[in-house]
């Protein structure tokens, strides 16, 4: 401690129990007791506890005590800082002390949650309390900075979610950017025939949402466009937009069509049609498309591969076929962002013993979904692969994917409901005998246990159990020609073997590919299954830890409509909010370099993940913008001459916090 | 030239001889030496490991310690046979996850003057080299006689691509490999769905009425694809589906008659052996018949019909990729 002692402000130190979220594993009285005891030569004038710190009783102890005893420096052992750090710095300023001279030490998250042996958790709560006494001496007082926020707002992913979003803004009188990386608004929402469980067809409740997002003169929309970079900060972030090449002049286009009834080249359609339908190289992904241009697909038009063609060119009566296009990027400001970036698909044949791919009559839930869609493949016919026969038995999966430690630990919450959506459409157009492989029915929300005593009644069989495979491998006569599916069916306890004609696999929602890299764009976290991370899961779940990035939908886990549409609509609230104060406080937490130290070695300029740091050529030095800068301690860390200290965060404060924690209680 | 370690295993001896001279007539054809454990012992089969787990294991490390000790650091064991693999893989993996089998193994191993530190030698199967190290390329390029005209149920058995301890095979269900091979010979190769069914192992010991219904859904699932022959990598299965075929006919009444050859008679075939060097002659079920339906003319591939079919198209064939890799 020796070099530190000169100061000595006067400390006061709070410990909370929590309820007995921190008293069942630590013994408060003593730590208060010892606190007073043992720091007081350390400048501790006050040492007390309380059942609950964070109720306004106990933010008024605090308050009083900053009065009687003059209190220069607040310690509130209790959760981690994530939670109340801002109560009791708000308490602390009510009582005339500045906010950043009160600090928290968690003795929950870091002490009593993850230990058991009181002894053990009492003397660790000791130390770090000590830690945190010295290290306080240090804190300076400090003054939050005020930033303007940009009013408009970045919406990326077009599907439902975004899409209530965009317009929700938009309707508020603000403006939106609404990104999608498809040629159509729409998302997985327009693929769909029916929603459960009220059977509304999906389209028929989507497009007037698409045609309003499209015509609203508040939005920009931005479809065949990716987000490829961000910088800047709450309130004030650049974004750059990749508008990919359409090779259609939008401002000639009108959308007739005729382009893609002369295209020669058709192609598997593997994103709308889900594999199971055809689309022309230059296409609009569904007749509702929004907005109404096509795009030409650069890997299968004739003229990009072989050079020659242009047969959409030659008919387009306006003249809008335009080759030469090319990307072109879009930089704008936004002041903040919603992610609603939605979900993949698991890829069936990762369960190779459910044969798809290899057996033509397995399909996955989106096939059948496009299958029995008015305007798919069939025209809304329920067939087999061969797009003739109508099956006679049908068995529908659960949790492909789902639930299973090989593949996804998480319960998908859409595939139980979907499924029986699929029993009843099968059991109306085709008069069907259907199986529905279960391992357990979830299906708790408005309405739709109901809709599973309706599928019940219509007579659907339900087997419990997981399926241990799909087969073409006939044992008996009877199984010839059919799709064999073994199953344990644990409600009678024995192995049954069920023929069928049509297995339909009800595969589960995964994070998308890219959602790593889309999160690293924008600096938020994916948990350990790859879903954007909310700050909080139950209190914030459509805020980030990184302020201005709103998340909602898919993106932040499975999800349903009405789910993600509430998602989209909260996200937009919080964003309104945000326009509405017209500034944003952001906390003092800053790094500056003292330049008579700074050697001019630039190690530190490409580091900031902000991009905030500048090389001034003519003094050979670094400086960091206080106002862009987010505190995040890297450049600090990494200057080897010490010239870069952090506010807050200053090699002092650091040594005097290990001191504390090494000392001897 | 690829040089490996090579375990034989009992049968490679006795019941499953078309194998071993099938593969001394293609190893040389394929660029591979196969240099044989000095003094090797029986690795304990399908049984000893679920009797008396110390001497199991005890008796399958000292082939891995023989061959550690004879052979350059790292070198890699390859087993012909199934269960010598499955074996070998089991006694190397769990030494090393259960630390106090491993002591338990040395201490025995000892007595002989013998150690064994797990992950000293790589373990591999014939197939494993063959496909991954020769490659399909090189296969092709060695075919003097294509197989066209017979239709071949790739049959893999259940104890090389499970449990698969090493992530070295496609897929547990429903593995390519062997089809792959096949198809380079320019055989006519069916969508087997019982490819890694079991046979029956040594039930046909122990209860032959089990054993006998699994023979017959085999047999019976290959010839409901039109196979003419089956071919397999494993000296049981071979055994079980050759030499107990007319048993199983006997006990269900019926009449099958499907030939069941190891996948290197068919190999040393399609490179221009004939018939009795390639091992063919010592099945019990003669696939003479089979191997009439080789035409020598190359037929044009004859496109799988559902694929082509005016339905609605197969998903896409997107490339598997290993799991765990």
């Amino acid at each position: 401690m020796g070099e530190y002692s000169s100061i000595n402000p006067r400390i006061g130190v709070y410990v909370c129990h929590c309820g007995t979220n921190i008293s069942s594993t630590v013994d408060v009285e003593n730590v208060r007791d010892w606190a007073i005891q043992h720091l007081s030569k350390n400048g501790v004038v006050v040492s007390r506890d309380y059942k609950f710190m964070c109720s306004s009783l106990g933010q008024e102890i605090i308050e009083k005590d900053i009065k009687e005893y003059g209190l220069e420096r607040v310690v509130v052992a209790a959760c981690s800082p994530h939670l109340h750090e801002k109560t009791f710095r708000t308490a602390s300023e009510k009582a005339g002390l500045n906010p950043y001279l009160t600090e928290m030490t968690s003795i929950r998250e870091q002490v009593s949650w993850v230990h058991t042996d009181k002894k053990v958790a009492t003397e660790k709560a000791k130390y770090l309390i000590a830690g945190t006494v010295e290290r306080i001496k240090y804190n300076e007082s400090l003054e939050k900075f005020n930033v303007p926020i940009d009013p408009n707002t970045l919406v990326v992913g077009g599907g439902i979610a975004g899409i209530q979003a965009a317009l929700e803004i938009a309707n508020a009188g603000f403006h939106v950017y609404l990104v999608e990386r498809e040629p159509s608004i729409g998302g997985h929402m327009s693929q769909f025939d029916k929603t459960f469980p009220t059977l509304d067809c999906s389209a028929c409740i989507l497009t007037p949402r698409m045609v309003e997002a499209g015509t609203n003169p508040n939005i920009t929309l931005l479809t065949w466009s990716e987000v490829v970079n961000v910088t800047g900060f709450v309130g004030n972030f650049n974004v750059s937009i990749k508008k990919k090449a359409r090779y259609i002049n939008e401002n000639l286009c009108t959308g007739c069509g005729i382009c893609w009834e002369k295209c020669p080249k058709k192609v598997i359609d593997e994103i709308f049609e889900a594999g199971l339908g055809y689309r022309k190289a230059v296409y609009t992904p569904f007749a509702q498309s929004v907005p109404k241009y096509p795009v030409i697909d650069h890997e299968n038009c004739t003229f990009f591969q072989k050079g020659t063609c242009k047969a959409c060119e030659k008919f387009c009566p306006t003249g809008s076929i335009d080759f030469e296009q090319e990307d072109e990027v879009l930089n704008i400001t936004v002041g903040n962002v919603i992610l609603a970036t939605g979900y993949d698909l698991f890829d069936a044949r990762k369960v190779s013993n459910y044969g798809y791919g290899r057996l033509p009559n397995v399909f996955t839930s989106m096939e059948f979904e496009r299958l029995s869609n008015a305007s798919g493949p069939t025209g809304g016919e329920i067939t087999l692969r061969d797009g003739k026969t109508r099956p006679k038995t049908v068995g529908i999966i659960h949790c492909v994917g789902s639930r299973d430690k090989n593949f996804n630990n998480y319960c998908s919450t859409i595939c139980c409901m979907q499924s029986l959506k699929f029993s009843h459409l099968v059991k109306e157009r085709t008069g069907a005998d259907v199986y529905e492989f279960y391992i357990d029915m979830r299906t708790a929300a408005k309405s739709y246990d109901e809709f599973y005593q309706r599928v019940l009644e219509e007579g659907t069989l339900f087997v419990r159990g997981k399926v241990a495979e799909v087969s073409d491998a006939a044992r008996e006569p009877h199984e010839i020609g059919k799709l064999i599916i073994q199953v344990e069916d644990t409600l009678i306890g024995k192995q049954r073997r069920i023929p069928v004609d049509m297995v339909v696999l009800s595969i589960g929602m995964e994070p998308r590919y890219d959602a790593k890299e889309i999160g690293k764009l924008f600096g938020i976290s994916c948990s350990s299954d790859g879903w954007f991370m909310e700050r909080h899961p139950k209190l914030d779940p459509i805020s980030t830890m990184t302020e201005g990035i709103y998340i909602a939908g898919s993106a932040t886990g499975p999800k349903d409509i009405p789910a993600s549409v509430s998602q989209g609509a909260a996200a937009a609230a919080r964003v309104l909010d945000k326009i509405l104060q017209k500034e944003v406080e952001l906390e003092p937490i800053r790094a500056s370099v003292d330049e008579t130290i700074c050697s001019g070695c630039r190690l530190c300029n490409n580091l900031c993940p902000f991009n905030v740091i500048f090389f001034i050529e003519d003094l050979s030095i670094t400086r960091v913008n206080p106002a862009l800068c987010q505190g995040c301690g890297t450049c600090v860390a990494a200057c080897p001459a010490g010239a870069i200290s952090g506010t807050g965060f200053s090699n002092q404060q650091i040594f005097a916090q290990i001191d504390g924690l090494l000392m001897d209680i | 030239m690829n040089e490996y370690i090579l375990y034989p295993g009992c049968s490679m001896e006795g019941s499953a001889k078309a194998y071993n001279d099938s593969l001394n007539m293609i190893k040389g054809i394929l660029g591979i030496k196969l240099n044989e454990i000095d003094d090797w012992n029986c690795c304990g089969a399908t049984e000893y490991v679920g009797l008396n787990l110390i001497p199991a294991y005890s008796l399958i490390a000292r082939n891995l310690a023989l061959a550690a000790s004879q052979f350059p650091a790292n070198s890699t064991v390859v087993a012909p046979c199934s269960a010598c693999y499955l074996n070998l893989e089991k006694a190397d993996y769990y030494m090393a996850e259960r630390p106090s089998l491993g002591t338990k193994v040395n201490e025995a191993l000892d007595a002989g003057g013998l150690h064994y530190t797990p992950g000293s030698v790589q373990i591999r199967h014939l197939l494993d080299v063959i496909i991954n190290d020769v490659g399909l390329d090189a296969i092709k390029n060695k075919v003097k006689k294509p197989l066209s005209g017979l239709r071949v149920a790739p049959y893999l058995g259940c104890m090389v691509p499970r449990p698969d301890y090493q992530r070295r095979w496609s897929d547990f269900e429903q593995p390519t490999e062997l089809d792959d091979v096949l198809k380079a010979l320019g055989a006519d190769v069916i969508e087997f769905p019982l490819k890694t069914s079991c046979c029956g192992g040594h039930m046909t010991q122990i209860g032959p009425e089990t054993a006998y219904e699994l023979i017959r859904r085999l047999v019976s699932t290959a010839l409901e694809h039109k196979a003419h022959i089956m071919v397999t990598v494993c000296p049981m299965c071979q055994m079980n589906l050759d030499a107990y075929q007319s048993e199983a006919n006997r006990y269900f009444g019926t009449n099958y008659h499907m030939p069941i050859v190891f996948f290197t008679q068919l190999m040393a075939l399609a490179f221009g052996k004939n018939p009795s060097e390639s091992g063919f002659g010592m099945e019990l079920t003669s696939a003479k018949d089979a191997l009439a339906h080789i035409s020598s003319e190359v037929l044009p591939n004859t496109p799988n019909v559902q694929n082509k079919s005016e339905g609605l198209p197969m998903p896409s064939a997107r490339l598997r990729k290993k799991p765990g890799k």
